[in-house]
């Protein structure tokens, strides 16, 4: 191969063809930084005082940084009495599996909504966006006496069924979105060629939606790991998620809703950090589905 | 080498709205080359995608050697179709696309890897292997499509528009490349077309469908010389069309009446069809009348008058010599080769 192309990541890309490339590789520098100084600025920042607050012994205004540091806060979440960490791997499961059921769900709804012309498509449209649009408060209320007669509430397995309510929606308009700009001739011709029904699921469909599905999935996760409203009520206090926790903690003992907060965001930024290149550059979901 | 059988076959999309393809019967031999030409919407790419399986017919029977195929799912039928938009996998390099079919067949990588670089020898794209489809030409692109639909020896190689899509010059490089691979490989091939030249030029037979309906199944010079309709006919383009009343072998016209042995019809009403080039201006020997010229171009390889006789028009094309002889308004004799009149059915509208 005589004009081998080599994508711009490599450092000989300049001198292949100098100006396309650094053209090209100028603007992926510029994009990276636009991303990591939001980043930095949205998520990393509003850290920093919690944290400072968390080792903070006394810190009185107008002192800029607090007088007196202390380790008492980090003790508090680190003891076994307090069950943090217990609290925070619960919380976790139920992110997950909610996460699960909603692509489980939302995938194959996105796909009809996305895909197909049906009757009554408005409708659905507007049932699946309802829950973002009414107030929580107000369907969680109803949805309670529900479960309470299932004898759902107060069960994790009550609080995961009405945390997919709100992520639920997510997911099935991003897939949605994903799959109205899915050609699905590409499937047939898979099937043409040879490929099972799995197998073109697996080669052909899973690789196109990809970035889609990480994206609502970690819209799903998100949601559910900092739901607060929901699990109160749904949970009726037997199921402790961080949320839950560090509300409490947030009038009586600021450091440790400080340390507690910490713990509580670092998930999202580490789960946001490793997935932000389907948010943005190449593969975006929004921008890559143009390209399938 | 697989003969491909279609029995009434019919697809309706919804009931409200008359069928895509309306009880189509098919024999499409084995080993040729047949295109399925019709304007667009008239049910080819339909009929095409239920021969693959990717759609259910709603009633009739296609059958592969005899035997109904139609409880078979596309993937196990080897009836492989290639998309008038190529549809090459995009996150898939080129040898990972034109060896997606085999890998399918759980075939071992190391012989994909050799059969990939035949693939791509046949289609004279040698090391593009590791490109991405997107790094392509749509003419390349067209070609690792059929490199793909290839490399799994289909028993019916179904190509959507092939041509359609590509630039002339292009175009021409691509019919011989399917004309060649498709005498050396024997496989049964159909195709989807609108271009009744590119029909004309590659097929071995052509089924014409108007309105998912077969108006006629034939070698493509049939269409020229013995179109079963005059709604065949004008399709192919340049006819003359002379109305009268056919009986024992003559047909009696506004203009005279003319010796025609070769007919569609048995007799009455019926239309004169003759074709410009079968129109000689000059030596009058029978079968003639006296017509006035109206206008004429000279093009080159051949001259093209109009010609008006009486309240109608024909066209003549004849050696470009002609144009010295005969100026605009002259009188001239003009004769219809008996021989190549073709005598057919009037449309059903101006019956």
């Amino acid at each position: 191969m005589t004009d081998t192309r080599i994508e711009p990541t490599g450092a000989a890309a300049g001198a292949v063809a100098p100006e396309a490339s650094e053209r090209r590789f100028s603007w992926r520098i510029t994009g990276r930084w636009v991303g990591i100084t939001g980043l930095l600025a949205f998520l990393v920042a509003p850290i920093v005082p919690l944290f400072i607050w968390s080792i903070s012994f006394r810190w009185f205004y107008p002192a800029i940084l607090p007088t007196e540091y202390s380790a008492r806060a980090w003790t508090e979440v680190i003891t076994p009495h307090n069950d943090v960490l217990g609290v925070a791997w619960n919380t976790a499961l139920i992110a997950l599996v909610v996460t699960v059921l909603s692509i489980l769900l939302g995938v194959p709804a996105g796909r009809a909504l996305g895909l197909y012309e049906f009757r009554g498509k408005r409708l659905v449209e507007w049932m699946i966006l309802a829950p973002i649009i009414v107030p929580g408060l107000a369907v969680v209320l109803g949805i309670h006496v529900l479960f309470i007669r299932a004898g759902l509430s107060n069960s994790i397995p009550g609080v995961i069924l009405v945390h997919l309510v709100p992520t639920l929606p997510y997911m099935t308009l991003v897939m949605s979105g994903v799959f109205a700009n899915y050609d699905t001739d590409f499937e047939l011709q898979a099937r043409s060629l040879g490929a099972s029904r799995w197998a073109t699921q697996l080669h052909i469909t899973l690789p196109a939606i990809f970035p889609g599905v990480v994206v609502g999935a970690l819209f799903a996760f998100i949601i559910s790991w900092s739901q607060y409203v929901l699990t109160l009520l749904i949970g009726g206090g037997q199921v402790q998620t961080l949320p839950l926790l560090l509300f409490g903690f947030v009038r009586s003992d600021p450091a440790i809703a400080g340390a507690l907060s910490v713990v509580f965001i670092l998930p999202a930024v580490i789960v946001l950090l490793l997935s932000s290149r389907y948010l943005s550059g190449d593969n975006a979901a929004v921008g890559g589905i143009g390209n399938i | 080498m697989t003969q491909v059988t279609l029995s009434a076959l019919t697809k309706q999309f919804d009931e409200k709205s008359p069928p895509a393809v309306d009880r189509l019967d098919l024999e499409i031999e084995s080993g040729k080359l047949t295109a399925l030409l019709g304007p667009s919407g008239c049910g080819k790419t339909t009929t095409m995608k239920m021969i693959a399986g990717l759609l259910r017919p709603t009633s009739g029977d296609i059958g592969f050697n005899g035997e109904s195929i139609l409880s078979i799912p596309p993937e196990d039928r080897g009836a492989v179709m290639v998309f008038q938009n190529y549809l090459l996998f995009p996150y898939m390099t080129i040898a990972e696309n034109i060896g997606f079919g085999l890998k399918m067949r759980k075939v071992d990588r190391k012989e994909i890897r050799t059969r990939v670089t035949d693939m791509l020898d046949l289609v004279q794209l040698p090391g593009f292997e590791d490109r991405k489809p997107r790094q392509l030409s749509g003419g390349q692109q067209q070609r690792i499509a059929l490199a793909r639909a290839l490399i799994v020896q289909p028993n019916v190689l179904l190509l959507d528009e092939p041509l359609s899509n590509l630039d002339a010059h292009l175009r021409d490089e691509m019919r011989e490349l399917i004309r060649r691979i498709q005498t050396e490989m024997e496989i049964t091939t159909v195709f989807v077309t609108h271009d009744q030249e590119e029909a004309v030029v590659l097929a071995d037979r052509i089924a014409l469908l108007f309105d998912g309906q077969l108006q006629q199944f034939d070698v493509p010079d049939a269409f020229f010389e013995s179109p079963e309709s005059i709604e065949i006919a004008k399709f192919f383009g340049g006819t003359n069309f002379i109305p009268g009343h056919y009986e024992g072998g003559e047909i009696t016209t506004a203009i005279g009446r003319f010796r025609a042995p070769r007919s569609a019809v048995e007799g009455g009403d019926a239309v004169l069809s003759i074709r410009p080039e079968a129109v000689t201006l000059g030596a009058a020997e029978g079968n003639s009348v006296m017509g006035r010229i109206r206008s004429h171009v000279y093009v080159g390889r051949y001259a093209r008058f109009r010609i008006t006789l009486g309240e109608i028009e024909v066209e003549a094309i004849t050696d470009p010599a002609q144009v010295k002889l005969f100026n605009d308004g002259d009188e001239v004799p003009v004769t219809f080769d008996p021989a190549k009149i073709w005598v057919i059915r009037p449309a059903s509208s101006e019956q």
